[in-house]
């Protein structure tokens, strides 16, 4: 009974004072993201680049669950790349008509097919750390794509009066700065089919545009369709303001 | 109440029978309003289309959800990526509840600062207030539905305040909830009474408007209709200058829905629900936060909730409150300033309650939270009786003539 009491008291009262942890104390590094502003628009060719790191580094022990394989045709995949991309994962199915469950090889309709079986599976094989979905990160963390690309390249050497646990890494982003993913950003960490450089700085920027992709689908059709109703709405808005004049002339 | 004649057949025979034509004549063509409402009166109407964007989209949005704690957030996603034009309905619908407060809290302000709530429409008032409770219920619950970090974790804490009240506090809690703890059976319970209340509020709004038409609108100069000279007909003048109201609101709604959607919105929430993980700062939706600030100012449990909701309460008795014979803000030189004041002080109650409880925010909170009450149960009181109002004009008409001169 106390504890009723007491836990939300402590949540409205104490927990609820940890902000300056929640950056790690570090200030995000701000970068210009194609989609910025009104005009933005998510860059094609950078998603595909995205994706190939996502899908060869982050997949190994990320999900991206909210995402199906149909849905990276959106993103300049070809069908059989997509369906190539889907048949990489086995995915539980079933039952037959023998009434046996059975493994197959995913599908286009199947989402994303996540690394581990459920948490416990990638906890064991992580340290105990539990690596998240990253299908909506970059809308589920403050600063979004910033502070994903900060702490992508937030790791550093701990200070020599920071204790750090074992198989733990110092981030000066991460709240708390002891992160169990150890940094995966290296220079030339793939090798686009495109030809760009890949350098630490560009790698990131392609994967975290991919995830903003991920998180945030709509964006293009979202923006567009903003523009037109917003230039729409500004001519009708200015009609019923010339009526309004019009039609309150003879009030005095 | 004369039936005006019709000269169309078929308007005439419907209203005969059912008189819907008389009744939409009474209330637009033939309605007398002031002349001189300003363009703080257009956020009545826009509530009320605030609150109709919310229950069309709403409609929509629950025939696509699902009430259950281990598919609620993925619902939700699947509303955002593959149910059409999904996104833009969840995305009016998370933002129209924010702009329905904003115009709500305006309208409430614009009446303060006018004394609108004075005789004859202390319950023109009243019915405002019970609104703007149902909203405020409404939209906790429907915070709720995503299932998301701050859906749970604002849940446990705001219904755990029932906790509070003696001897019956917890047997409250496990009746709110429908169990031990925030699970499927609350889930599934605010889901129906969110589709529940903002019909609730549409009768509310339907009543207020009844009362309104009764006392009809008060006006800037707080002087009542005196004559025909004072007023025009609510149609067409004021139906063009709420549509021009409603051009602008649109522009800048929409212009968050395109461009900012998630500006109100708290990036926790798109985590899942996890009893286990408690977020590092669980905060409320923007709207609450003065209220929230004002719960925590007081050290003491029970007191803090008490405050919190007395400081709606106190509302109800502000036609008597304020002892001021004249109605406008215009007029009372010395309440304008206090006027701006209250306001100034709900905004650092809104600031306060977005910071954690620590430091200077608790002291600051404090005095805030103290002159609140103060300014509603002492200044109000005192300022009628001490305050010299300013000669006010002899009627509506001569204030629009002279503000024209």
């Amino acid at each position: 009974m106390l504890r009723n009491v007491l836990i939300p008291a402590a949540l409205a009262f104490g927990l609820a004072s940890a902000p300056a942890l929640a950056s790690g104390g570090a200030h995000l590094d701000k970068q210009s993201w194609s989609w910025d502003g009104l005009f933005g628009a998510y860059d094609k060719a950078q998603m595909k680049r995205g994706f190939q790191i996502f899908h060869e580094v982050c997949s190994n022990c990320h999900g991206l669950k909210l995402v199906a394989y149909r849905n990276l045709k959106e993103i300049g995949l070809s069908e059989d790349e997509a369906k190539a991309v889907a048949g990489e994962r086995e995915v539980k199915d079933g039952p037959n008509d023998e009434g046996e469950m059975f493994n197959r090889p995913g599908k286009l309709s199947d989402r994303y097919i996540p690394p581990f079986a459920n948490d416990q599976a990638a906890r064991v094989s992580n340290n105990g750390a539990l690596p998240p979905d990253l299908s909506l990160i970059t809308k589920a963390r403050a600063g979004g794509p910033d502070y994903v690309y900060s702490l992508l390249m937030g790791f550093e050497d701990a200070p020599a009066d920071y204790k750090l646990n074992d198989g733990m890494n110092y981030n000066k982003i991460f709240p708390g700065n002891q992160i169990g993913m150890a940094p995966q950003i290296s220079d030339d960490l793939v090798t686009y089919a495109d030809g760009t450089k890949a350098t630490s700085h560009q790698l990131t920027m392609d994967v975290v545009a991919f995830l903003n992709w991920a998180a945030e689908p709509e964006l293009d059709e979202r923006k567009s369709m903003g523009l037109k109703t917003l230039i729409f709405l500004l001519v009708l808005t200015g009609l019923f303001y010339a009526l309004k004049r019009k039609i309150w002339a003879d009030v005095h | 109440m004369s039936a005006p004649a019709f000269d169309n057949k078929i308007i005439k025979w419907i209203d005969e029978r059912i008189p819907l034509f008389t009744v939409l004549e009474h209330s637009t063509s033939s309605y007398p309003t002031p002349k001189n409402l300003n363009y703080w009166w257009n956020f009545g109407s826009l509530a009320l289309f605030a609150l109709v964007i919310m229950i069309m989209t709403g409609i929509v949005l629950a025939m696509n959800y699902t009430g259950h704690t281990s598919m609620a957030f993925d619902s939700v996603e699947r509303i955002m990526r593959d149910v059409n034009y999904g996104w833009l309905l969840r995305y009016l619908h998370m933002n129209g509840a924010s702009f329905f407060f904003i115009c709500v809290y305006i309208h409430i302000f614009r009446g303060m600062y006018y004394g609108s709530y004075k005789a004859p429409r202390e319950i023109l008032w009243w019915i405002g207030l019970l609104i703007y409770l149902a909203m405020m219920a409404t939209a906790f619950m429907g915070y709720v539905l995503p299932w998301g970090q701050m859906s749970f974790w604002g849940a446990t804490v705001i219904t755990n305040l029932f906790s509070a009240v003696p001897v019956v506090g917890d047997f409250i809690v496990t009746w709110l909830w429908g169990g031990f703890a925030v699970d499927n059976p609350t889930l599934n319970r605010f889901f129906s009474l969110h589709y529940l209340l903002p019909f609730v509020i549409f009768a509310l709004v339907f009543l207020h408007l009844v009362a309104l038409h009764t006392s009809k609108s008060s006006n800037p100069s707080g002087i009542e209709i005196k004559g025909p000279q004072d007023t025009i007909p609510f149609h067409p003048y004021y139906t063009i200058k709420d549509l021009f109201g409603v051009g602008v609101f649109m522009v800048v709604f929409l212009g968050f829905v395109f461009f900012a959607p998630n500006f109100f919105g708290e990036p926790d929430n798109y985590i899942p629900a996890n009893p286990m993980v408690t977020p590092p700062h669980i905060v409320p939706e923007w709207y609450y936060l003065p209220f929230y600030a004002i719960l925590r100012a007081i050290p003491d449990k029970l007191g803090g909730v008490i405050a919190m909701f007395g400081a709606i309460l106190v509302l109800f008795a502000l036609p008597w409150l304020d002892s001021s014979k004249v109605k406008s803000g215009r007029f009372r030189p010395v309440f304008k300033w206090f006027f701006w004041l209250f306001l100034a002080d709900c905004v650092v109650l809104g600031w306060i309650g977005g910071k954690p409880a620590e430091g200077n925010y608790i002291p600051i909170g404090q005095a805030a939270t103290a002159w609140y009450f103060f300014h509603l149960l002492v200044v109000l009181p005192l300022l009628g009786r001490l305050e010299k109002p300013l000669a006010l004009p002899a009627s509506i008409s001569a204030s629009v003539l002279k503000e024209k001169a």
